[in-house]
């Protein structure tokens, strides 16, 4: 205490040269006794072998307050998170809590200090109960044998503190995930954290369990815990954060409250360049390419011969259409469904978590077998018995949850890519190595895949990252139609346009696209159709200016299912 | 994020990734290496005559060619066991499928009036690789297609192997004879031929996933299940064939096995072999939840399981050798750990750091 107050003491001047804003606050009291930040980073550094991961950062996250930590891609964001969970240790600064100085080797001795953290993926173990789940290795015990009485109790108490009603004596995988990750907070909650970090928690949450989310957050700082969030959606940020720090490239750009950063100067600091720019090339990539399909960014109504005809050019209309899918459907899947797709067209998906839309990927590329009606793709009608057969046919697909079945984390890059393509030729034939190192490098150029060597095992990646060597790996393999899930989950900004500028190009090669995503916002900006899904049915299709968030939302809502604009 | 800013760093720091990879690759061979080398060179202090070599009466001698030649039959297996821990599984069927296999020769090559089949030994070799085969397939079946644990699945053959080696020969043992179990068992040639048969079978394994495209599909396959389905490896042929082959392996070793001693024997032949070939491939850096494999590192693995064999039964009294095995074994794999590197060079940091810290306290004082 007495040292950070001499060292504020000390400086002659609080804030020496660059622009105002990337500096801390200036504490308004003169010795900040009674506001110390209850944990302190100063100087941290961290070094990777070929990257500085932290470079010099600091950090302070105070009690009673919400403090987002906001980054691109390779930002330092989840390094900073490890280091401060005691998951990495640390290569230089110190690291203050309450004052005192503290350096955890794990994450249960950070635990043990009141540091309890959220991860992205659930980390809990599902063939347990979600009680077990709870108390997972700080069992109550009684006469030296667990009391399961407690357990149940306190779990119970546990997850009444966040509103929800689940049964903590079923198994936690009979849950959703977003059930699950709500769990996964109740225990940290419960093992009485002073600091919480939740590192992306809303991204596989609707948006009442979103709200859900936030009103215990809030109820929690106001207890007067620290609290740090760590997510991808501007809106969230803005609605429940009081204060924003932005990292980029390793280095702190610095502290804002969050009420003085205007959504523009935030996105400005994460990218270092203004978002009007991607936007702007974003409809260039869109209109510049075939003036005739694909509607503008901003739907102009005076447009002739846009959306009223359903958006389809009328060049393209005679051809023949890539797959058909007459009454395809999986009992307590999904409900058979039509479904025609074109070259060079994107489709979105539409709907609310668990609607349906992965269910429909799923049947359209083999992975779970149809029971009812069959597909047609040029002369040949069949139903897919395993993805192999969807391959050798041209399709492709990026799956929801890239950790447990996109990479394989165990090979490099370069193996990742070449798997589809290679797996696509046969046991016996294999590409030559200069071929792969060829194909390898080319994607990490062309999709901008940051990492010092296309040898470097594919788990060093960042989540966008990965995702984009996963993109490669069916790019690779040209597909005819791509389906991707959930591409740009859990991934910044700049990637999140990248992808979606890929996307774009791509269709314009004729390459017809799936494309999945709770974003709304994201669906309507890429797709020439939208399916609107609900409760495991297909419930509506939008065309052209007839696709908006609202007219979405709306189809969601209706009662029976609708053609809108047909 | 602008193109320049996400190029630069690929092309500026890619020679260093470069050398870190291969360095990473070297790691997982070295301390297998290393420990080969230390418990060889023990071996050249203590043991006089250890590394001689001679030729006596045309023959390659010496307790090195010895190791080899006593060697080659876990080196082999430790091939075909490779594949299978690489996928994620494990086959404890190959001792019992050593023994299977000695047994179906020795019946095959018998005279039909003492309940044979009466064909020539060559054939009966032929017959005997062919039934490891369909062990392996057996195997590859259980675990591939029909779901079963492959601890349990080759756990049936590991049991019931054995008993139909028995019911085969009708006695616990029978002796071989004829030209090509001679050549098997010491040659008119210089060099003995039970190694020879491990390096065209290393060479042939080699081949077989590394020019084609089966390594990285075993490698997929072992590091993520779920995602290599999806992007279209075969994942039930691929696990199938690994039995395929480790079954195989296993039928070779069964001959040089049993031409060591020119005796067929249903219950000694290949016994606890299985877990000196998961020991040598675990040695030779191949993860037992599956993933990269290394044959380089598991025949390292099987030659050192064999030098120590060697070491112990010259050196130490019969009553000690499992406990010596056993140190030796936990002392290469915590070698092998870089948890317990990372830990060890951390404590004894600790206690220099304390050392340097008395001693300037007492220089101040």
């Amino acid at each position: 205490m007495g040292a950070s107050c001499r060292i504020a003491l000390d400086l002659p001047n609080p804030l020496p040269s660059p622009p105002p804003a990337y500096h801390r606050r200036e504490e308004k009291s003169f010795c900040p006794m009674a506001d110390t930040p209850l944990l302190q980073l100063q100087k941290v550094r961290k070094v990777f072998p070929g990257v500085l991961a932290l470079d010099d950062v600091d950090f302070s996250a105070r009690r009673a307050e919400i403090h987002a930590i906001m980054g691109e891609n390779g930002a330092g964001k989840s390094t900073l998170i490890k280091v401060l969970t005691g998951a990495y240790p640390r290569d230089g600064g110190r690291m203050l809590l309450d004052g005192a100085e503290i350096s955890p080797r794990s994450p249960q001795e950070a635990q043990r200090l009141g540091i309890s953290t959220v991860y992205q993926e659930v980390n809990l173990i599902p063939s347990l109960s979600v009680a077990e789940n709870i108390f997972l290795g700080r069992q109550p015990t009684r006469w030296g044998r667990i009391d399961w009485r407690q357990i149940r109790r306190r779990a119970q108490a546990a997850i009444e503190r966040l509103d929800l009603s689940v049964d903590v004596g079923r198994q936690l995988s009979s849950y959703s995930i977003a059930i699950q990750q709500m769990v996964a907070i109740a225990r940290a909650i419960d093992i009485s954290a002073r600091l919480l970090i939740l590192d992306e928690p809303t991204s596989s949450l609707d948006a009442n369990e979103v709200q859900r989310l936030f009103a215990v957050m809030r109820k929690l700082r106001d207890e007067g815990m620290a609290i740090i969030f760590v997510s991808h959606f501007l809106d969230q940020i803005y609605a429940v954060t009081d204060r924003i720090t932005v990292l980029r490239n390793g280095r702190l750009i610095g502290e804002y409250p969050t009420a003085q950063l205007s959504r523009q100067d935030l996105i400005a600091r994460m990218m270092g360049r203004e978002l009007a720019d991607l936007d702007v090339q974003l409809q260039q990539e869109k209109t510049g390419g075939e003036a005739s399909r694909g509607r503008p960014l901003i739907p102009s109504p005076g447009t002739p011969g846009e959306g009223q005809g359903g958006g389809r050019a009328p060049g393209l209309s005679v051809t023949q259409s890539l797959l058909r899918a007459r009454g395809l459907g999986r009992s307590g899947s999904i409900q058979p469904f039509d479904l025609e797709i074109d070259a060079g067209e994107i489709i979105g998906l539409a709907g609310l978590l668990g609607s349906g839309r992965s269910e429909m990927a799923r049947l359209l590329f083999g992975i779970d077998v149809a029971d009812s009606g069959e597909m047609e793709i040029g002369e040949k009608k069949l139903v897919f018995r395993h993805p192999r057969q969807a391959i050798a046919l041209g399709l492709a697909f990026c799956p929801e949850d890239r950790k447990t079945s996109g990479i394989i984390p165990e090979l490099s890059i370069r193996e990742n890519i070449v798997l589809a393509l290679q797996a696509r030729g046969g046991l016996f034939k294999s590409l030559s190595r200069p071929r792969q190192d060829e194909i390898a490098t080319g994607y990490i150029k062309a999709l901008g895949i940051v990492t010092p060597s296309a040898e470097q095992s594919i788990a060093n990646l960042s989540g966008g990252n990965q995702q984009k060597a996963i993109l490669a790996r069916w790019l690779a393999a040209d597909p005819r139609l791509l389906i991707l899930d959930e591409p740009t989950r859990g991934i910044d900004v700049g990637a999140k346009a990248e992808i979606q500028k890929l996307v774009l190009s791509l269709c314009r090669q004729g390459t017809a696209i799936i494309f999945i995503s709770s974003e709304l916002e994201e669906v309507v900006r890429v797709s020439d159709r939208v399916l609107v899904l609900r409760d495991r049915a297909l419930v509506g299709q939008l065309r052209g200016s007839a696709i908006s968030e609202q007219t979405i939302m709306k189809t969601i809502a209706q009662d029976r299912p609708a053609e809108v604009a047909q | 994020m602008s193109p320049q800013a996400v190029l630069e760093p690929v092309s500026t720091t890619r020679m260093r990734g470069g050398a870190f990879g291969r360095l990473h690759l070297w790691g997982k061979l070295l301390w297998p290496a290393l420990a080969l080398a230390i418990l060889l060179a023990v071996d050249g202090i203590c043991i006089r005559g250890f590394f001689s070599v001679s030729i006596v009466q045309g023959r390659l001698t010496g307790t090195l060619v010895d190791i080899f030649r006593y060697g080659a039959p876990a080196m082999v297996l430790s091939v075909g066991m490779t594949f299978v821990l690489a996928t994620g599984g494990v086959d404890l069927s190959v001792g019992a499928i050593m023994a299977l296999a000695g047994a179906i020769a020795a019946k095959a090559a018998m005279p039909v009036s003492l309940n044979g089949m009466g064909m020539s030994p060559g054939a009966g070799i032929a017959i005997a690789l062919l039934v490891s085969v369909l062990a392996g397939m057996w195997n590859g079946m259980s675990v591939a297609w029909l779901g079963m644990q492959p601890i349990v699945a080759t756990l049936v053959l590991m049991v019931a192997g054995r008993g139909i080696a028995r019911l085969c020969i009708g006695a616990a043992n029978v002796p071989l004879s004829g030209v090509i179990w001679t050549a098997l068992h010491n040659p008119h040639l210089t060099l003995p031929t039970a190694p020879v048969i491990v390096l065209v079978v290393a060479i042939v394994a080699g081949l077989l996933t590394r020019a084609t495209s089966i390594g990285l599909f075993i490698e997929a396959l072992g590091g993520n299940p779920v995602a290599s389905r999806y992007a279209g490896v075969r994942v039930g042929l691929i696990t199938f064939m690994v039995y395929v082959f480790c079954g195989l392996c296993a039928g070779i070793a069964g001959m040089i096995s049993s031409a060591d001693v020119m005796i067929a024997n249903a219950s000694s032949t290949g016994m606890y072999m299985e877990l000196d070939a998961i020991l040598a491939v675990v040695i030779g850096g191949t993860a037992l939840t599956g993933g990269r494999f290394s044959l380089v590192g598991s025949l390292i693995g099987a030659l050192l399981i064999q030098t120590l064999q060697t070491t112990l039964i010259y050196k130490v009294p019969i009553q000690q050798t499992l406990v010596i095995k056993a140190i030796v074994v936990l002392a290469v794999c915590l070698l092998q750990s870089a948890e317990f590197r990372r830990k060890s060079i951390a404590v004894c940091a600790r206690i220099g750091l304390s050392r340097t810290r008395k001693a300037a306290a007492q220089v101040a004082s």
